[in-house]
């Protein structure tokens, strides 16, 4: 057992009245890449709490035992001492300081008092280079991309003589060429003896690089996979849902009717950049009872699009042609765009689509309050009515329609922004990445609503970033690049190669 | 090597579908996060009755006399109407600091009208509330439409209406108001139905007693009849005899009230306008949509507009909605004094803002009630009387005001820490 730099034994922590972890074991070898998988609840970021002290000693039983101490953390600090340094999915950079300043933040360079500015760009350059960063040190945080701030985060780690790196989702908001340029990293730092801890529910990413695999559910230890097993996408998954999971996908027949929302020649300028153009000329059609899915790539324009064709709740100097049932309509504002049948269920559904500290009832009547009121009274018995036919015909798992949004996991949130949707009675539902961040089971839950929407008439616009999603749930998909629509492929025609073939036409 | 626990695999739901439900589902939970939550909600209120009763022993007893009663109401009363408004900004997530400019030149606007001019007071009345609305109009104007921040706006906003002010008064009061306007703002009903005897407690006016159970049968069928709808809709309520028990306090702490105000000089004007504003301005904030809609705005802006909320037009009528609040307080201030004078209102805006937050609003935005915004404001009313009475300096009253503003804010902060931590 010498071999391993982290053991966590019998780890159980309780909150009141929940038990968030039930004696889990973690062992981590030294050198290796380490995966932790799970569903969202599961425990993973408890457990990560635990380890970084942020909860501390005293406040969660069972014993931690780091490079062959046992240890007993009051605080972040003490475990970044020890050589574990956490990278939440979150960043925690200050946007307005320099790549230097936030390597180096609460850990200056400095003599005595004084900053050794010399020193810090000197060091930071480094470091940089060590992550394969080529940017100045002196470039401010807020200029470069997610991905660069990723690798300023991990440089931060190494400036702390780091010994166990751990990475919270580091690859939720990369796109690929920064995700691959990432495990990169990893591997290369793992050649350089730091042990890596990454918490994905990108299996595929896990597959690739993880040396072995803890899988966590309801808040135990469920298995260690080693890579030399043979691991596969269906054993991890299989073992986080506690099922085997053969059809991603609930089946269904989709009944197409007539054509709902017709959008042409659909042209949409950036607020923030003027003269450019978001979305070039496009033109697409939904029809009833159809599910239609929309690929891209990131920045391809498809929360855009949709968010344009919104009430132009996106964008500026738009022009193009709607048309609703056949007839020629204008939408001035998100309220146009209700009262006409069409609903948008945000991509961000915490910064967008929920009021957090709001409960379950007020968030489903948000958007279709007026339906729920007379002469400007609202008639609280019937929205009490609504939500709680809603949480069982969707399932949303709370104590009852008066608990607190924030409270929710993903699945359930979204579940909730679909319900607020629903509650419009639309006959357009575009639903923006409706499975983000949401653990498998939830999908599938989400799957069966999307199918059984169609099924009751109303049109469905899915954007999403998973090509496998739209291959599972569409009926037909179109591809955008660079707000151009370049392709319509029907159902039996699409595969992954075709759509990503699309997706990338008029990119170098 | 690997690290399996054997406990582990076997006492997982059987079903996959439970995973994604997390720590919501289980009871234990359930129970302690309406504990806390009430625990919350109610501080406020308990912390009203512990301050209560603590001066009422500090003064003997003086605390609750019924002149020391209709003295609280009458004297609190312009700060109160001031922080019905404040707390649906607040609620909103904006802030007015003009509030304390604005009651003092509608004060003026309305003792130039009456005194200077001779307009009739139910019409002067009428005009002044007219400016505050424009004047919280223009202030909603470059808030909502033109998106500069409202600490911003009103901040020049209490220099130009304090500038105003000066201008039309020049350095002098103007006064005195016609009756009619002094008994709004000092007045008490008329004894219509004469006097009865209640007893060891003396004489007491009879018209004010009627008012008193007219409101609080109101109370009690109001409650009533939530209940058995709530019920009817397969809601949680409390149990019967909690039920009973807490109407019971309501209907006795009214009546209470009532009887010491009767006992004096019968009901204060004021009084009877904060219960119709309270009432009024509460039905606002939780049953009509435009209520509903300062909340969403409040809680999450980006939200509200993507669920078809036209912030910006919230934004304003809640502005708008403050003028007029504060033109009925700056005439009522006035007609309390006899006359509008320059340096009316001062700080008014810091006490309504207090109010608010002792009150259990969140800097935020997003939280708050209406009555919570008046109890804070009664707090601090009740520990002004209070170390008045007891002959304490103004500094140190000032010193108590500022600890308590820090203290309820602290204690909200700690709650919802600890109901984050709970996760």
């Amino acid at each position: 057992m010498s071999d391993h730099i982290l053991l966590m034994r019998g780890i159980t922590k309780t909150f009141p009245g929940v038990t968030a972890l039930q004696d889990v074991n973690l062992s981590v070898r030294r050198g290796e890449i380490h995966a932790i998988c799970g569903e969202n609840g599961a425990g993973k970021s408890t457990l990560m709490k635990v380890l970084s002290g942020v909860y501390p000693h005293g406040s969660y039983e069972g014993e931690i035992v780091f490079d062959g101490e046992p240890c007993r953390f009051g605080g972040i600090r003490d475990s970044e001492h020890a050589g574990i340094v956490i990278i939440h999915q979150e960043l925690a950079l200050c946007p307005q300081l320099s790549i230097a300043e936030n390597i180096f933040l609460g850990n200056e360079r400095a003599s005595r008092w004084l900053i050794d500015w010399n020193r810090t760009n000197h060091e930071a350059a480094r470091l940089m280079e060590r992550v394969g960063l080529r940017e100045s040190p002196v470039t401010q945080v807020a200029d470069i991309g997610v991905g660069k701030q990723q690798l300023v985060e991990i440089a931060k780690a190494l400036s702390k003589e780091v010994k166990l790196l751990i990475l919270d989702e580091p690859t939720a908001a990369l796109n690929d060429e920064d995700s691959a340029h990432l495990l990169d990293l990893l591997r290369g730092l793992r050649d350089t003896g730091i042990t890596c801890v990454i918490i994905s529910h990108k299996l595929n990413e896990i597959i690739e690089i993880a040396d072995s695999i803890t899988i966590l559910r309801d808040g135990r230890t469920v298995d260690t996979l080693d890579r030399a097993d043979g691991v596969t996408e269906e054993r991890i998954i299989a073992g986080m849902v506690g099922r085997d999971l053969e059809h991603r996908f609930p089946p269904h027949e989709p009944r197409i009717g007539a054509e709902v929302l017709r959008v042409e020649d659909w042209t949409v300028h950036s607020p923030t950049q003027p003269g450019r153009k978001v979305v070039d000329g496009a033109s697409l059609t939904l029809r009833a009872g159809e599910i239609v899915g929309l690929a891209g790539l990131m920045g391809a324009g498809r929360t855009e699009l949709a968010m344009s064709v919104f009430g132009r709740a996106y964008g500026v100097n738009i022009s193009g042609r709607l048309y609703k049932d056949g007839r020629r309509i204008e939408l001035r504002s998100v309220r146009d765009a209700i009262d006409h049948g069409i609903a948008y269920a945000t991509e961000d559904r915490k910064r967008y689509g929920l009021n957090l500290i709001e409960d379950i009832k007020r968030n489903i009547s948000a958007a279709g309050l007026p339906g729920l009121a007379r002469h400007g009274w609202v008639n609280e018995m019937e929205e009490y009515r609504v939500a709680e036919g809603f949480r069982r015909s969707m399932n949303i798992k709370a104590p009852g329609v008066t608990s607190t949004v924030g409270k929710l996991s993903g699945g359930n949130q979204q579940k909730v922004v679909l319900s607020k949707w629903i509650h419009t009675d639309p006959d357009v539902l575009i639903l923006d990445e409706p499975t983000r961040g949401i653990d498998v089971g939830a999908k599938y839950e989400i799957y069966t609503i999307i199918n059984r929407l169609a099924d009751e008439g109303k049109a469905i616009l899915v954007i999403s970033s998973e090509l496998p999603e739209l291959l599972g749930l569409c009926d037909r998909i179109y591809t955008l690049s660079q707000g151009r629509i370049t392709g319509e492929v029907p159902r039996e025609e699409a595969t992954q190669e075709r759509l990503m073939y699309h997706m990338t036409i008029g990119q170098e | 090597m690997s690290s399996i626990s054997p406990a582990g695999v076997e006492a997982g739901p059987k079903d996959g579908k439970e995973g994604g439900s997390g720590p919501p589902r289980r009871p234990g939970r359930v129970a302690l996060g309406s504990l806390s939550i009430n625990v919350r909600q109610s501080g406020i209120y308990i912390a009203f009755a512990l301050i209560v009763v603590l001066f009422t022993v500090l003064t003997d007893g003086a605390m609750l006399q019924p002149q020391n009663i209709s003295n609280i109401i009458v004297q609190n009363s312009y700060i109160l109407i001031l922080a019905v408004g404040m707390i649906l900004i607040i609620i909103a997530g904006h802030i007015d600091l003009s509030v304390g400019s604005v009651v003092a030149v509608t004060g003026a606007v309305a003792a130039v009208l009456m005194v200077d001019f001779g307009v009739p007071w139910p019409l002067a009345l009428l005009i002044t509330l007219v400016v505050g609305g424009l004047i919280g109009a223009w202030q909603g104007f470059w808030i909502a439409y033109f998106g500069i921040p409202s600490f911003i706006v009103t901040l020049a906003g209490m220099l130009l209406f304090r500038a105003l002010t000066l201008t039309v008064l020049g350095n002098q009061g103007i006064g005195p108001f016609p009756d009619a306007v002094r008994t709004l703002s000092n007045g008490f009903t008329d004894g219509y139905l004469g006097n009865i005897g209640l007893g060891v407690l003396g004489g007491a006016d009879l018209f004010s007693l009627l008012v008193g159970l007219m409101a609080v049968a109101g109370m009690v069928a109001a409650q009533w009849r939530t209940r058995t709808a709530r019920a009817g809709y397969g809601q949680g309520v409390d149990p019967l005899p909690v039920f009973v028990l807490k109407t019971a306090a309501g209907a006795a702490l009214i009546m209470a009230v009532v009887v010491q105000l009767a006992r004096f000089k019968n009901l204060p004007w004021v009084l009877v306008l904060l219960a119709v504003l309270v009432l009024g301005y509460s039905l606002l904030a939780n049953r009509s949509v435009f209520g509903r809609r300062i909340y969403a705005v409040g809680g999450n802006l980006q939200a509200a507009v993507l669920s078809g909320i036209k912030v910006k037009s919230v934004v304003f009528w809640i502005f708008v909605n403050m003028g007029v609040l504060a033109a009925m307080a700056g005439i009522i201030f006035a007609g309390r004094l006899n006359q509008a004078g320059p340096t009316a209102g001062n700080s008014f805006e810091l006490d309504a803002i207090a109010a608010a937050f002792i009150g259990g609003a969140a800097v935020q935005g997003g939280v708050g009630k209406v009555v919570g915004a008046i109890t804070g404001g009664l707090i601090m009313g009740v520990i002004n009387n209070g170390m008045s009475l007891i002959g304490s300096p103004s500094e140190r009253v000032m010193l108590v005001k500022g600890i308590v503003l820090l203290a309820a804010v602290a204690f909200d902060v700690w709650t919802k820490r600890r109901a984050g931590a709970a996760r």
